[in-house]
């Protein structure tokens, strides 16, 4: 078993996501355009507690969406074969202001591939990120509106968000590993 | 909210396939491989209904159809599929090509290998024609679209993602296929995927064109050469397609006889379970092997299975040209 440690606890993310929540309404002057479009595999319940947040701060049910981006991928014949989870948006894009929720943001191009497989469904007015954690190690020239958390982190570590619906527990933590691995 | 909330197993591996380069048949599939190409077809199927049907994730690939027997939704599925998935589609008929010249089959599959071809999907009356190419073709992956009276796996694998769509898990389920079974390949494909899922398969038709040694048979098939008894309970009717010629050679009774006795009609789809399903591999003689009422009516899949035979092929193109291992022209 590689070493771990905890960066957050249930308690914490709880109210990271209740920040974040605030930053989304204040930024867009109110829910009222917004649609949350969480990134397979563990965006989509952060995308969930997000909505759920807005819609206890401003009682507007704000629309959640599932975006699977492998078939966007960059590697897709230099890295394991991932599975192509459903791509699922309750409403069109076209004309909102779209937040995309994502646990972990490393290189960019998991957004990257995001961002062309959210122009393929429509013509979003605007595209917002939103993340839990951002460990660097930018590749791309992408940046994120709201983070939960800034981690300094080196390529031999390994950030993991684990949340209630796919994991045991939910947390954020640190895990040391020999050498670089693949995410 | 939903997000789909998939009726087919998941957390299989992520490259599960990765390590196959041919699909030749389904007899060398397990559960879990067969669990993974039908999740990622359901995921597939959402591109086709988007008003951009496109992805980019075959981008520079080379998938070339050689067809040397006559078909338009297996042929036009397998190009629209590989187009969806942004591959270059080449389509290569038997007439109009070398092999009109009398060019062998090993020839022409290596003249496309040489043109860096990554996949070749092949279409033969002969049954083994794709294993001889697996067998021979070092760097392209061969697919098996139907060769002679053997194996049709992606037609398989459609019926299969049709009948999972409306009656989720198939252990159990009674699945009548009826017809020419001798005869057909889809048939056998079916009768090994349905194995996988569990299901139980009743074979009927004709006792010339039923497998002349049941007892060779594995043990979820049975035969039952009469068509009411058989359909009794089933979940799904499966008609095949009778071949015209078949009558001319003495193994069927005349049109009239064989629709009598071994066509489905209303009055058969009544003794099957409530909600059965009522498919068929088309090409469809209306009026022979399915009654046309039946054919357009609310029970048949047939233009479901079309849908979903895209959506099938662009699971399998997924899984045998990325990943890791595809190990073609990499």
């Amino acid at each position: 078993m590689p070493a771990e440690h905890q960066l957050m606890s249930a308690d914490d993310m709880r109210r990271v996501v209740s920040r974040i929540a605030h930053q989304i309404l204040e930024r867009n002057q109110g829910a009222a355009n917004l649609v949350l479009v969480g990134l397979q595999r563990r965006g989509v319940p952060l995308a969930d507690r997000i909505a759920a947040a807005i819609a206890g701060f401003e009682g507007t049910a704000v629309p959640v969406g599932a975006l699977d981006i492998n078939l966007y991928r960059d590697d897709l014949t230099s890295h394991p074969q991932p599975l192509v989870r459903p791509t699922e948006l309750p409403v069109s894009v076209d004309g909102r202001v779209v937040v995309l929720v994502d646990d972990v943001f490393y290189t960019g191009r998991t957004a990257r591939a995001a961002l062309n497989a959210l122009m393929d469904l429509g013509r979003p007015e605007q595209v917002q990120l939103a993340v839990m954690v951002d460990r660097g190690h930018r590749e791309l020239p992408i940046r994120a509106d709201y983070v939960g958390k800034n981690v300094p982190t080196s390529l031999t570590q390994e950030i993991q968000v684990r949340v209630s619906e796919f994991d045991e527990k939910e947390e954020v933590v640190l895990v040391e590993h020999e050498r670089k691995v693949l995410t | 909210m939903s997000t789909g909330a998939p009726t087919l197993p998941t957390g299989m591996p992520a490259d599960a396939l990765g390590h196959r380069r041919h699909i030749l048949d389904l007899d060398d599939f397990t559960r879990t491989e067969l669990a993974g190409v039908l999740t990622t077809a359901q995921s597939m199927r959402q591109v086709l209904s988007r008003d951009i049907k496109k992805v980019p994730s075959l981008r520079g690939k080379v998938v070339v159809t050689l067809f040397l027997e006559a078909s338009t939704r297996t042929r036009v599925s397998f190009e629209q599929a590989g187009k969806m998935l942004s591959a270059d589609v080449i389509n290569i008929s038997g007439s109009g090509s070398s092999a009109e010249k009398g060019e062998s089959l090993l020839n022409t599959a290596l003249t496309l290998q040489a043109m860096h071809a990554d996949l070749l999907i092949i279409r033969s009356p002969h049954s083994g024609a794709p294993y001889f190419l697996a067998r021979n073709l070092p760097r392209t992956g061969v697919v098996n679209a139907g060769d002679g009276r053997h194996a049709h796996p992606t037609q398989a694998l459609l019926d299969l993602l049709t009948m999972r769509d409306h009656l989720g898990e198939l252990a159990g389920r009674k699945i009548v296929i009826v017809g020419d079974v001798l005869h057909s390949r889809v048939a056998r494909s079916d009768i090994h995927g349905l194995g996988l899922e569990e299901a139980q398969v009743v074979l009927s038709g004709p006792p010339t064109l039923l497998p002349p040694s049941w007892a060779a048979l594995p043990a979820h098939v049975s035969v039952e050469p009469d068509l009411d008894a058989a359909v009794e309970g089933a979940d799904v009717v499966m008609a095949l397609r009778i071949q015209k010629e078949r009558m001319e050679g003495g193994m069927l009774p005349s049109m009239r006889e064989y629709s009598r006795r071994w066509g489905v009609t209303e009055q058969r789809m009544g003794r099957a379970n409530p909600g059965a399903l009522l498919m068929h591999p088309g090409p469809m003689n209306e009026g022979l092997e399915i009654a046309s009422s039946l054919a357009h009516g609310a029970r048949a899949q047939i233009e479901d299975q079309v849908t979903n035979g895209v959506a099938v092929r662009m699971a399998v193109l997924y899984q045998l040209l990325t990943g890791t291992t595809n190990g073609v022209n990499a």
